[in-house]
């Protein structure tokens, strides 16, 4: 499984991650979250940010279901979602993850059939990276 | 019109269009295919390889100008550009060219385009390299390739406006159609039927195989002139009407959604440009070709450059106006769904016969044509008249 390869605007988020926490980057200056993080405010030019935690409930933007050609570890979970989740707090703030059966299931064992834009989620966390699961209404 | 009073409104034309045959896999290397591509488009413009002076690529192309320079036996080059973002690049090299004509910079430009995508390697395969932005976001999670990309708007887009997967075909259809009239498209000889488009395998659910491009091996290339030099030339001129680059607002690349308004990608901001420095609207174009990496970036584009409202795109593909005789006839060499897909290059090409009355689907008395280059990344296009 391919690892994220981060830079220095977008580290905090994985070590946040690492610590089963959802954060986003936020302008100290204005207020405004962003993403994906960089290194300055496109609203009033600060330079200074913060990473401000999230409840972490969101609900589903946009989904596929790829299937191979893959890279061999995802080929070998194929079909599996990838979905677009924008979170609660911040509705223009839409994160990539996948919808699963449980922190850590394997990809494709979430039935594609079952996802749908507007479905409410919520984010858990496996090996660093944000997960999401289907929130209980 | 003299040089800097009017910008670029007809001030150069193309004059010469080249290409090697397409293939999955043809044996020379992407080197000697652009030089192949060059020297027939310099020919077909009666201009010989020494009176070149001008340059302009985009960037994955593996021929520089130096090696092509050399190889083809150009003169003291005094302008050269490699325009960025892959796809997005292919009206761009032709916009850069006839902005230093007419600016002074130089006199003879080529363009081109080599590459070997049917045979060689796809830069989504390599797991070692991933450019931490935006890649750290995406990857991890199986986005890998830029399908799944476009598929993850395109379910949006048809969630939003209640569009179809029958209107994705009407795309694929069009452009194979004319595939079939064009002995040089990989797909001359394949009819497509909607059964076979809708038993096809997913790529990236909702995209099918059919939504997708050729994968090629093939170079073009065009040669760009002043209008006053134009009149001397073998060809019939085809003046650059007008032309434009966008890499708009809080633009994120293939992956717009993390833009505030998704489905409004550089299209829009490149059709802004592109119809205030023109003398024609929407309604005057006869025939577009316009980027077909994937059938739904047609939609987004007939809405962005202003054939269809927002949202339209779907609808507009209906009743056959996609097709020769419809409404707007599109990618009449086949594009790079059924003709090649050589990063769009093709599609300049072919709107460059059309306005010669020279392409193998001509649309009767076409006199204005638009050209798109990739939407989803920072784009250009051009309109060229007769
Ligand atoms: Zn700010």
């Amino acid at each position: 499984m391919l690892r994220p390869v981060t830079d220095a605007d977008g580290a905090p988020f994985w070590e946040y991650a690492a610590q089963g926490e959802l954060r986003v980057q936020a302008c100290a200056g204005c207020d405004e979250f962003r993403f994906p993080p960089r290194p300055c405010c496109p609203h009033c030019q600060s330079f200074e940010s913060e990473w401000r935690p999230v409840s972490g409930r969101g609900r589903v933007w946009s989904y596929v279901v790829a299937h191979p050609p893959l890279l061999p570890d995802y080929a070998a979970q194929a079909p599996y979602n990838v979905v677009v989740v924008e979170l609660d707090e911040a509705p223009r703030i839409r994160l990539v993850g996948n919808l699963v059966t449980g922190a850590g299931q394997p990809l494709g064992a979430f039935p594609p059939e079952s996802i749908r834009i507007g479905a409410r989620v919520r984010a858990v966390f496996h090996d660093g990276l944000p997960q999401w699961v289907p929130e209980r209404s | 019109m003299a040089a800097g009073s009017g910008g670029l409104k007809d001030a150069t034309a193309l004059v010469g269009i080249g290409q090697t045959p397409f293939a999955k896999r043809l044996p020379e290397d992407e080197r000697a295919l652009a030089c192949r591509a060059v020297l027939a488009a310099l020919d077909d413009a009666g201009i010989a390889p020494g009176e070149v002076d001008a340059l302009a690529s985009y960037t994955m192309e593996e021929t520089d100008e130096v090696e092509l320079a050399k190889a083809c036996g150009f003169g003291d080059l005094t302008f050269f550009s490699k325009v960025g973002f892959g796809g997005g690049g292919s009206c761009a090299t032709v916009a850069h060219l006839a902005a230093a004509i007419t600016a002074g910079q130089a006199s003879v430009g080529v363009a081109w385009r080599s590459r070997k995508r049917g045979s060689g390697p796809r830069p989504w395969t390599n797991t070692s390299v991933q450019l931490p932005t935006p890649a750290q976001w995406t990857r991890p999670y199986g986005l890998l390739r830029p399908a799944d990309e476009i598929a993850m708007l395109t379910r949006r887009y048809l969630h939003e406006y209640g569009a179809t997967r029958d209107h994705l075909f009407n795309v694929a259809l069009a452009c194979r159609n004319r595939a079939n009239q064009n002995p040089a498209a990989i797909m001359y000889d394949r009819p497509l039927t909607r059964e076979m488009y809708m038993t096809s395998r997913w790529i990236s659910e909702p995209l099918c195989l059919f939504d997708n491009c050729l994968e090629t091996d093939g170079a073009l290339a065009c040669v760009v002139v002043s209008a006053e030099r134009a009149r001397d030339c073998r060809r019939r001129p085809v003046y650059v009407h007008s032309a434009a680059q966008s890499l708009p607002a809080q633009h994120h690349g293939m992956v717009n959604y993390w833009n505030d308004d998704p489905l409004t990608g550089p299209a829009w901001s490149a059709a802004r440009h592109l119809w205030k420095h023109s003398d024609l609207a929407p309604e005057d174009v006869d025939v577009a070709q316009i980027y077909d990496a994937f059938t739904p970036l047609v939609l987004l584009s007939l809405e962005g450059y202003g054939f269809c409202g927002r949202g339209e795109g779907g609808a507009f593909t209906e009743g056959g106006a996609l097709e020769i005789g419809g409404l707007l006839p599109v990618n009449t060499g086949g594009g790079g769904l059924s003709e090649a897909y050589v990063h769009g290059f093709n599609l300049i090409n072919e709107g460059v016969r059309q306005l010669r009355g020279s392409s193998t689907a001509q649309v009767p008395g076409a006199s204005a044509c638009l050209v798109t280059a990739g939407e989803g990344v920072p784009t250009s296009a051009l309109l060229l008249r007769s």
